[in-house]
């Protein structure tokens, strides 16, 4: 298969929007997020007249100027490639949006672009400040997608996007879109994450290489990881969440929209719950993903753990109630300290239970047998 | 008579060893001065003052002829007001005012006042210890620091109240009594603080009892109020006594610090270090290097609450110690090497604001709660074994009975550190096993495949390995078991300090 290929004038688009990039930050962050996919609506000249009309003829001309040679030298300088909506391997699901970027840069495996069709496709997204049980549901979430073939596509974030990255990396290859440059590691302290998809996945931005991030250029990348997938999967969001913006922009684009629901008296989880009270799917776990996306019938195998004793069953029980650390757990069920401590750690050493690094324990997908 | 000379034998101390100095008076015709010479800082160059004025007002005269002290060897940086007696005696000798004849035979330290009065003065054990080894009959030390000179066993202590009895002692009018030695408690014993008075909190208590058992270290983490600084200073109430030779080396390093007043009450020292301490304030340090809280700590406990508030150059110099047990201080033209075998505790909230993560009143960003923890398995922390993970106890547990007391605890306690010790040698913990010490551990088939498993879902690093059979070691000795079962294996795991993931 060859290279994914680019004009020029695509190239020079995206150039644009970079030299344009502080001054759409100004115009954009008046109404946070909402203006920016409709301002990447205009062509190039209204574009750059309606956000910088004093100096739009000059950076028109400036990124006219740029030889064609060093828009590819730039790309191969930064091991990155890129596809343009001109090219027959530019992402279908794209061109349904009317505000698609006119090229995707990307870094990583070009064969993934074939891949990357809205109906095999899922968009997980969710809080930067996620709880214990927001990473475990999407990282499960990451991880049975793709062992069931589905791609998996998120932002790179902290907390459910991360989470949803690495559990489809478990299992296989996942896609990342940004908000910067595909050469650019952002946030700074997923740079390991991010090298692990460039080797194993796709990472894929409508910034050219080197590009910093930007307020206005989050909503922008939710737009196209909206457009890339049938189906977002919203796993946890508060109220005025930049998730909510991603399944927005889904809905717009009339592709289906899901939700995990969260705890009705948390916060954190609020937004993802009034999605489903205002009807998208339901998604307790892959197979509720797989239904609303194939249709009833493709099952996932059933994944329960190894049988457990009573006095075990009666800790789990407790770490469901939220009993969160092993005093909690030996408090609620009257054991001491060392029973409580013990049963925890067969339960963690069966996947029953995880524990953080300053001890509170959640509990994992893993279902009990006969419960 | 053109010139006569005196010698005095006195000890400055040095960190917290006491090194010999001779004391040389010279008086001789001239302009009337006084100079002192061998390097004193600032506080022996105004024994000059305090000699002067407390000789005058005890009744002597102060020779107006030119005098010279000199501290032998010149090159030891002597420091601190304890040679001020000595330099009066050699002084009040070399003028012929005073003839005692046991002076060759005797060393004298302390520090004086204007009136004459002879103040205590720091390290008085290091030095009696020294000056016994040294074969001196008799050290004349402060009457205050008698009873702590007697401590040091086959030596003649002389204690002095006022410069004037010295006088007194030459003509044989007086007759000093040999001071009794002061007591020395192996444990704080009873009417301390008691872990009785900590309620709930099961985890922490079980916590506390295999860290102790072990010789570990322990890290909590909870809220802030749950009970962290309460339980930890619980901590040496649960630990087996001293025995006497632990006890004068506790007593010797608290001495040298000026802090035997607040050793009084005995038994292992439990020291809390407040999270702005400075390197050399935790370790020791500065010129001329002073012991730090590490060295306090010496067979105790060392408490750091707040560890993730603590400055990190502190928290790394506190690293190489805690492996080795001593501290060592180069500082240009000198060496020192202190002790400092403790066992080390640390508190910290579970994020910056305390409440937790799963709190919905806990607003902390992501990033803040990322930075915070990953504080938490900084260098130092990695030398920390076991996690307790504490809550806010209920109003039922607050309200309920007292729990357990150290006493019950420390036999437990006790029992397991003797079958320890009979297994790796005396003083010996499973702390301080080595990794081949570690695989001799005998496992049965359950802990095993516990650990087995435990290990292969890769939730283990080798050194986390490591630490767990430590641990289970110690929960095996706790329970009396010769091998180590599975559900003491599960234990250790649980137990465990977790690393960032």
């Amino acid at each position: 298969m060859s290279e994914p290929r680019a004009c020029p004038d695509c190239l020079r688009r995206s150039r644009l929007l970079a030299h344009l990039a502080p001054y759409i930050e100004r115009v954009a962050t008046g109404a946070p997020g909402s203006r920016s996919p409709e301002l990447l609506r205009l062509s190039s000249e209204s574009l750059a007249a309606a956000v910088a009309p004093k100096i739009a003829g000059q950076v028109l001309a400036q990124v006219a100027a740029v030889p064609e040679a060093r828009l590819a030298a730039d790309l191969l300088a930064a091991q990155c490639w890129a596809c343009c909506r001109h090219d027959s391997r530019y992402p279908v699901g794209l061109r349904d949006a009317a505000d698609a970027p006119w090229a995707l840069i990307g870094r990583g495996d070009p064969a993934l672009l074939e891949r990357l069709e809205p109906e095999g496709t899922v968009t997980v997204v969710g809080a930067r400040r996620a709880s214990a049980y927001g990473r475990e549901v999407a990282r499960e979430l990451g991880r049975e997608l793709t062992a069931a073939g589905i791609l998996v596509v998120s932002g790179l974030a902290f907390g459910i996007d991360a989470c949803a990255h690495r559990g489809a990396l478990d299992a296989g290859t996942t896609v990342a879109v940004l908000g910067c440059g595909a050469d650019v590691a952002y946030p700074a302290s997923h740079r390991s994450l991010w090298r692990r998809i460039c080797e194993r996945g796709l990472v894929v931005s409508e910034l050219p290489p080197g590009t910093g991030a930007w307020r206005w250029t989050f909503p922008a990348r939710n737009r196209i990881m909206a457009a890339l997938a049938a189906m977002t999967v919203v796993v946890e969001a508060a109220q005025r969440s930049g998730s909510l913006i991603t399944a927005d922009l889904a809905a717009d684009l009339g592709r289906d929209l899901g939700a995990v629901p969260g705890p009705v008296n948390s916060r954190g989880s609020a937004g993802a719950n009034e999605l489903l009270a205002g009807g998208a799917c339901l998604v307790r776990d892959a197979q509720d993903v797989l239904d609303a996306m194939l249709g009833p019938g493709v099952r996932l195998a059933e994944r329960a753990g190894p049988e457990l004793e009573p006095k075990l069953l009666a800790a789990l029980a407790a770490v469901e109630r939220g009993g969160e650390t092993c005093d909690a757990v030996a408090a609620q069920l009257d054991l001491s300290g060392a029973e409580a401590a013990s049963a925890l750690a067969t339960l963690e050493a069966l996947g029953y239970v995880s524990c953080s690094m300053v001890g509170a324990y959640s509990r994992t997908l893993l279902r009990a047998p006969g419960v | 008579m053109v010139s006569v000379l005196a010698t005095a034998q006195t000890f400055s101390l040095d960190g917290i060893a006491a090194r010999p100095v001779r004391v040389e008076v010279d008086v001789h015709r001239g302009l009337p001065a006084f100079s002192v010479v061998g390097l004193p800082d600032a506080a022996v160059r105004e024994a000059r003052e305090r000699v002067r004025a407390a000789l005058v007002n005890c009744g002597f005269e102060f020779p107006l002829r030119r005098i010279v002290a000199n501290l032998a060897p010149a090159s030891l940086r002597k420091a601190g007001p304890g040679m001020d007696l000595a330099i009066a005696v050699a002084l009040l000798t070399a003028s012929a005012q005073l003839d005692l004849e046991r002076l060759p035979r005797l060393a004298l330290v302390g520090e004086l006042a204007l009136d004459g009065s002879v103040r205590p003065v720091p390290g008085v054990l290091a030095i009696a210890e020294a000056a016994r080894e040294r074969g001196v009959e008799a050290i004349v030390v402060p009457a205050e620091n008698g009873p702590e000179a007697a401590l040091a066993g086959e030596i003649g202590v002389i204690g002095l109240e006022s410069l004037a009895q010295v006088a007194a002692l030459a003509s044989g009018d007086w007759a000093p009594q040999r001071p009794q030695p002061m007591p020395l408690r192996l444990s704080r014993g009873e009417g301390g603080p008691d872990l009785a008075d900590l309620r709930g909190q099961r985890h922490l208590r079980y916590a506390l009892e295999v860290t102790a058992a072990g010789g570990h270290s322990l890290l909590v983490v909870g809220p802030p109020g749950a009970g962290k600084s309460l339980a930890a200073s619980r901590l040496p109430s649960i630990l087996p006594p001293l025995v006497a030779a632990e006890a004068l080396e506790v007593a010797r390093i608290a001495s040298a610090c000026g802090r035997l007043d607040e050793a009084a009450p005995g038994g292992r020292p439990f020291r809390a270090p407040h999270h702005t301490v400075s390197p050399a304030g935790l370790v020791g340090g500065g010129n001329p290097p002073n012991p730090g809280e590490a060295t306090l700590a010496h067979r105790g406990v060392l408490f750091l609450d707040e560890l993730c508030e603590f400055r990190r150059d502190a928290l790394e110099a506190l690293r190489a110690p805690l492996e080795t047990g001593w501290v060592a201080i180069a500082r240009a033209g000198s060496w020192r090497h202190l002790p400092c075998r403790f066992m080390l505790i640390a508190a910290a909230n579970p994020c910056p604001c305390g409440r937790g993560d799963a709190d919905p009143e806990c607003s902390c960003a992501p990033q803040a709660v990322r930075r915070y923890q990953a504080r938490l398995s900084g260098a130092l922390a990695d030398r920390i074994d076991v996690l307790a993970a504490i809550r806010q106890p209920s109003a039922e547990e607050i309200g309920g009975p007292p729990g357990e007391s150290s006493a019950a605890v420390r036999l437990r306690v006790s029992a397991a550190r003797e079958r320890q010790e009979r297994r790796l040698g005396p003083g010996r913990s499973n702390a301080e096993m080595t990794p081949g010490e570690v695989r001799e551990c005998a496992l049965d088939e359950g802990a095993a495949s516990l650990l087995a498993d435990s290990y292969a879902r890769r939730r283990l690093s080798g050194r986390a390995h490591d630490r767990v059979l430590r641990l289970a070691q110690t929960v095996a000795d706790l329970a009396g078991s010769e091998t180590i079962g599975r559900e003491q294996m599960a234990q250790a795991l649980q137990l465990r300090r977790r690393d960032q993931e």
